[in-house]
Parts: C-alpha cells; sequence; structure tokens
C-alpha cells in the first residue's frame, strides 16, 4: 500500500486507481495518496501530523510542505492555525479521539471561531479501533464539531468517497473536519458520480421508510436494510449523508415528503450526531417520526473488534428493519 | 523608577507613558480592567511598537512582516492603548473600552485592526506564533512572531508542546516574551503552581533564554531587537511589576482586574506625571 502512495502521481491519476481499488484500499490510504498529490499541484498546502505513520511518503517527498509535531494534538491545531498567514489549506492529521476531544478547545477558538482553512483529518472514527478500547474511540467527534460555527463535517462512506472528498475540502475556503476510519470497507458505489459538499447522495429513490446513514458501515446497514424491505414490499428510501455539516435540509424535506417514518444510522453516540441534526430538521416541519440508530448512551467498554462493537450497539439491518417496522405497519 | 533617560526622549518613552495613560482611562470602565497585567507590559509593548515590529497593524505585505501576538489577552487594555497610540485605532475609540457593541472587548478579537489572532484562552498565543514563524521559515518570507505570555499562562500544558517543537524544529524567527510579574489571580505564581527555575525550564527545552528587566528599555530593546540565534528560538524572561505605576495596587493581587474611580485615577495619572 505504501509503494502505491509513491508511485501515483497526478490527481487524475489518484482518482483512478482509488476507483479501481475502491472496495479494498483504506479510506486514510486513499486520502493520503489524493493529498500527496493536491500537495504537488499546490505548493502553499501544508500537512501536519501527530506521529501517525500513513503519511511516511509525503514527508520524503515535500518536506518542506509537511510538519510531524510529535503526539501533541492541542499543539498541532493551534500551530495549523498559525500557518494559515503563509500556508493554505493546511491539513492537521491525527486520532480523531485525540485531534477532536483533547484538542476541542484549540479547534473552538483557533481554527472555527477564526473562520480558517484548516482541514482537521481525523482517522479511527467511531469505534474504527475496535479491541484499543474506549480511549481510542471516537464517538463525540461528529457532534462535537458539528456545534462549532463555520465548520464543515464530512464522513465519507468509502475509500472512493474519501478521495472526493479531499479534494472538495483542499478547495472549500473555511474550515473542516473529515472523519475517516480505519479498515478497508466496500464501496457504496458502482458509478463515479459526482460529489458535492453539502449535498446528500441519493442511494435509493425514496419510499414509506427513509434511511439516513453517514460513514461506511452505516451506509452499508442502510442500503441492505432498504433492500430487504423493498423484497417484502414496503419501499424505502436511502439518503448518504456524507456531509453532516452543512446538512442537506432539502434533501431532507424532499425524501420526508413520501416516508412514514425516518431512521438515522451512525457509528457516533445516538445524541447530537447525525440523528440529532435530523431530528432537528423533521421536528421543525412537524414531519414524520424518527428514530435514530447510534452508540447508546452509556461507557462502552465491550472489547471486539469493530464489526462486533458495531453489531452490538445495535449498527446493523434487523435493527434497522426493526426501528422502521417499528413505525410502518407490514 | 525608569532606568533609561528621560523618556519623552524618545519614541518607546513616549509609548510607554502613552500606553499607561490609556490605560488608567480605560481602567475608568464599570466592567473592570486587568490593569495589573497590563500595565505590567507597557513598557515591553512601548518598544515593540516603537522600535521593533515591522507592519505590526498587518499594512503592506502580509508576509514579510512581524507579528505580535498576545497570548495573555487579558492584557488587552495595554494592548488597545498601543494600538490607538501609534495610529492603528482612533484614539477616541479607548472610551469605548467594553461598552455595549464596542470593537474593544474585554480580551482582543481577530475582527479589530492590528488584531492577528482572537486570544483570552491561555496557552494558545505560543502554539500560533510557533505556526506563523514556522510557515514563514517554510515558505521563504522574512517574517518574525512575538508571543507575550502570562507567568501564570505557563500552568497550561499546551505551552509546552509549543515549547518543544519550536525548538526540536528550530524556529529561530519565533519569540516567547514571558510576563514575569510573580502574581496571577489567587496571588503569587510560587504558591499556586510554582514556575522556578522559569529561566532553567525554557533552556531544557533548548530555547535560548534572556532574563532581563522588562521595565528597562534598553534591556527589551536588546533583548528583542537584537538578531536572532539561528536554529534556536528565543524565550525572553521579563521581570515586571503587576500594575506598576499605579499606586495602591502595584504589585498587588487586587490589581489583576480593577475599576479606578475618579480620584483613584487621577493619583494614578499623577503617579505617572512624577516619572517624567
Amino acid at each position: 500500500m505504501s509503494t502505491d502512495i509513491a508511485t501515483r502521481r497526478s490527481v487524475a491519476e489518484v482518482y483512478d486507481h482509488v476507483w479501481e481499488n475502491r472496495s479494498t484500499i483504506q479510506s486514510r490510504d486513499a486520502y493520503a495518496m489524493m493529498l500527496l498529490a493536491l500537495a504537488r499541484e499546490n505548493p502553499l498546502l501544508a500537512c501536519l501530523t501527530t506521529d501517525m505513520n500513513f503519511q511516511d511518503h509525503f514527508a520524503r517527498e515535500l518536506p518542506r510542505q509537511f510538519v510531524d509535531l510529535g503526539i501533541a494534538e492541542q499543539n498541532m491545531i493551534t500551530v495549523a492555525a498559525g500557518m494559515t498567514v503563509a500556508a493554505r489549506p493546511v491539513f492537521a492529521n491525527g486520532m480523531s479521539p485525540f485531534a477532536i476531544a483533547r484538542a476541542y478547545e484549540q479547534i473552538k477558538v483557533d481554527v472555527a471561531g477564526a473562520n480558517l482553512p484548516v482541514k482537521i483529518v481525523g482517522t479511527h472514527g467511531g469505534l474504527a479501533s475496535g479491541h484499543y478500547g474506549p480511549t481510542h474511540h471516537s464517538l463525540e467527534d461528529i457532534g462535537a464539531t458539528r456545534l462549532l460555527p463555520n465548520m464543515t463535517v464530512v464522513v465519507p462512506g468509502d475509500a472512493w468517497e474519501a478521495v472526493q472528498a479531499t479534494v472538495a475540502v483542499a478547495d472549500d475556503p473555511g474550515p473542516t473536519f473529515l472523519r475517516l476510519g480505519r479498515s478497508a470497507t466496500p464501496t457504496l458505489y458502482d458509478e463515479r458520480t459526482e460529489f458535492v459538499l453539502g449535498k446528500a447522495r441519493v442511494l435509493r429513490e425514496p419510499g414509506r421508510v427513509l434511511f439516513i446513514a453517514t460513514g461506511p458501515y452505516p451506509n452499508l446497514v442502510a442500503a441492505e436494510a432498504a433492500a430487504e424491505l423493498a423484497a417484502t414490499g414496503i419501499t424505502a428510501g436511502h439518503l448518504n449523508m456524507h456531509t453532516v455539516k452543512p446538512l442537506d435540509r432539502e434533501a431532507i424535506l424532499d425524501a420526508i415528503a413520501h416516508a412514514e417514518v425516518v431512521v438515522t444510522i451512525e457509528d457516533h453516540r445516538a445524541v447530537g450526531g447525525l440523528g440529532g441534526a435530523v431530528c432537528e430538521v423533521v421536528a421543525e416541519v412537524g414531519g414524520p417520526p424518527v428514530r435514530r440508530i447510534g452508540i447508546p448512551d452509556v461507557h462502552y467498554d465491550l472489547v471486539g473488534g469493530e464489526r462486533y462493537l458495531l453489531d452490538n450497539a445495535g449498527i446493523n439491518v434487523p435493527n434497522a428493519i426493526a426501528k422502521a417496522l417499528d413505525v410502518v405497519a407490514r | 523608577m525608569l532606568t533609561q533617560a528621560p523618556p519623552q526622549q524618545n519614541v518607546a518613552g513616549r509609548l510607554a507613558v502613552e500606553i499607561r495613560r490609556l490605560v488608567i482611562e480605560m481602567s475608568g470602565s464599570p466592567n473592570g480592567v486587568h490593569i495589573g497585567g497590563s500595565m505590567s507590559i507597557a513598557d515591553l509593548l512601548a518598544v515593540l511598537y516603537g522600535e521593533v515590529l515591522r507592519q505590526p497593524s498587518g499594512a503592506g505585505s502580509p508576509l514579510d512582516r512581524d507579528y505580535l501576538i498576545l497570548s495573555k489577552g487579558q492584557a488587552c487594555a495595554a494592548l488597545y492603548a498601543a494600538l490607538a497610540a501609534t495610529g492603528v485605532l482612533p484614539k477616541s475609540e479607548i472610551e469605548t473600552y467594553a461598552e455595549q457593541g464596542s470593537r474593544l472587548a474585554g480580551h482582543p478579537m481577530k475582527t479589530l485592526p492590528g488584531v492577528d489572532f482572537s486570544t483570552g484562552s491561555l496557552g494558545h498565543g505560543l502554539s500560533l506564533g510557533l505556526g506563523v514563524a514556522l510557515a514563514g521559515r517554510r515558505y521563504g518570507h522574512d517574517n518574525r512572531a512575538f508571543v507575550i505570555l502570562g507567568d501564570g499562562e505557563l500552568q497550561e500544558g499546551s505551552n509546552w508542546e509549543a515549547a518543544m517543537a519550536a525548538a526540536h524544529l528550530g524556529v529561530d524567527n519565533l519569540t516567547a516574551i514571558v510576563d514575569r510579574n510573580g502574581l496571577q489571580i489567587s496571588g503569587r505564581t510560587e504558591d499556586c503552581m510554582a514556575l522556578e527555575p522559569l529561566t532553567g525550564k525554557w533552556a531544557s527545552f533548548g530555547w535560548r533564554v534572556l532574563a532581563i528587566d522588562g521595565h528597562d528599555h534598553d534591556q527589551i530593546r536588546q533583548a528583542l531587537g537584537g538578531p536572532v540565534e539561528p536554529g534556536r528560538p528565543t524565550a525572553v524572561i521579563a521581570r515586571t511589576i503587576k500594575a506598576r505605576g499605579v499606586p495602591g495596587l502595584q504589585d498587588t493581587k487586587k490589581s489583576h482586574s480593577a475599576t479606578l474611580d475618579r480620584d483613584a485615577q487621577r493619583l494614578a495619572l499623577a503617579a505617572l506625571e512624577s516619572e517624567l
């Protein structure tokens, strides 16, 4: 994988390579390839990191644009803000549980409040750290960043969407949180469609049930649950809400016009994240009932891999179907 | 107490007096002013704005200029005074300090001309300065970043992340200025959370350390206006007196934030006059 990062040269070639390997490549490696390609084209692009090893090729090839700040997320975030006097955009990389939660006040004051082109990229989002345990899980990052003014919050659904989002985020003038996972996940896409920040992707046309999901596994759950419901004669739509902020309000309003129930799915706390954001929109217009699937409000210290932990938190197809049927009579 | 020649004779001397006068003016605000920490950095700001900083207000090139970051943002009254005294802000605006709708908040915001970064939450400024200086070095711009830190502020751990990184990266166009007035809200820094040996701490992190009298313009001039040491950031430990020159408040913890009534303002101005 690391050789791939070094040998992919242009942005167009990275797109092609990741598209061809979108179900086997890790989104963070896809992101790293694209970032390096973008940085070759834009000498003002800076890449900061906190002792991460997936960007070694960036460090070797473009050392002037690269800074490793060690295991010190608070400092990295604010250094990134300071560097915007001459560099932009500045990508600030870390593991999400530390880059967001530990450095939250720095993000609030120096990045979001200051509205600077700092792109915080957090790997190990959600439960991606698996057996490493709750210190390494990042279940509050979407909600925490969503609360901050000026922030754009993006959760790509697969490696392909990760490279598309990387380009979009680099072009956007404001501060961003780009949340990535850890392992390679099956792709959501069978054709190369355009990615637009803040515009949800309709993965299945609206029906009596509306699934809204963000992130790789939640979208896979939504896709499968919608297909199973359809097979039983209950139409079900599916929106991939890759941008949680700004939320695509229009897409939600369009889709709930047909829906009897909305089910949100995320690998994040069930409060404050995607589900909370959707509830705010739907409640304000007096829309259909909403059921949220996410991590319950308990200290989640079960030991296991990501899929096991997701399943135990109810982020699975049977639960998604059950939540829908809770409202929609067969 | 000024150890140099009569202050009216040079730019920094005149600025120091004007900064103090304007801080005393703002101290009449019923909202209170962090007068102690503002007065302790008045001479540092006077030399910086009068003689050292190139284009501190950001006019001209955004890159080949110097940056002053007031990490101890609570001392904004001194910063506002320096900006007003150097023509970046209209002097009349000083009267609006902390009033409804004013641009002059109790901590400086970057929406104000002459303020590059909003500060107030302690422990951010050194990282900001590191970012500015590092970007200057990496992208070939001739800039310097000066960061004024409170001594109590150094209890925030993020400072030491930045200190470690600045030395490791050899960012020599970064200067940290520690306003070593020895007091914080609850009293003496050494009673609350001891900082000494302070010069030893910075030196052990790999910084060049200069210990000076923070009210002596010649010493400030030499420390801040002199050449940088290639490959090493500089820490200037400026020994200062909190609320320096303000009768009844000098070197007291109650000077941290205070409102001066008319009589106290008159006394403070008279004390300032007597130094001339």
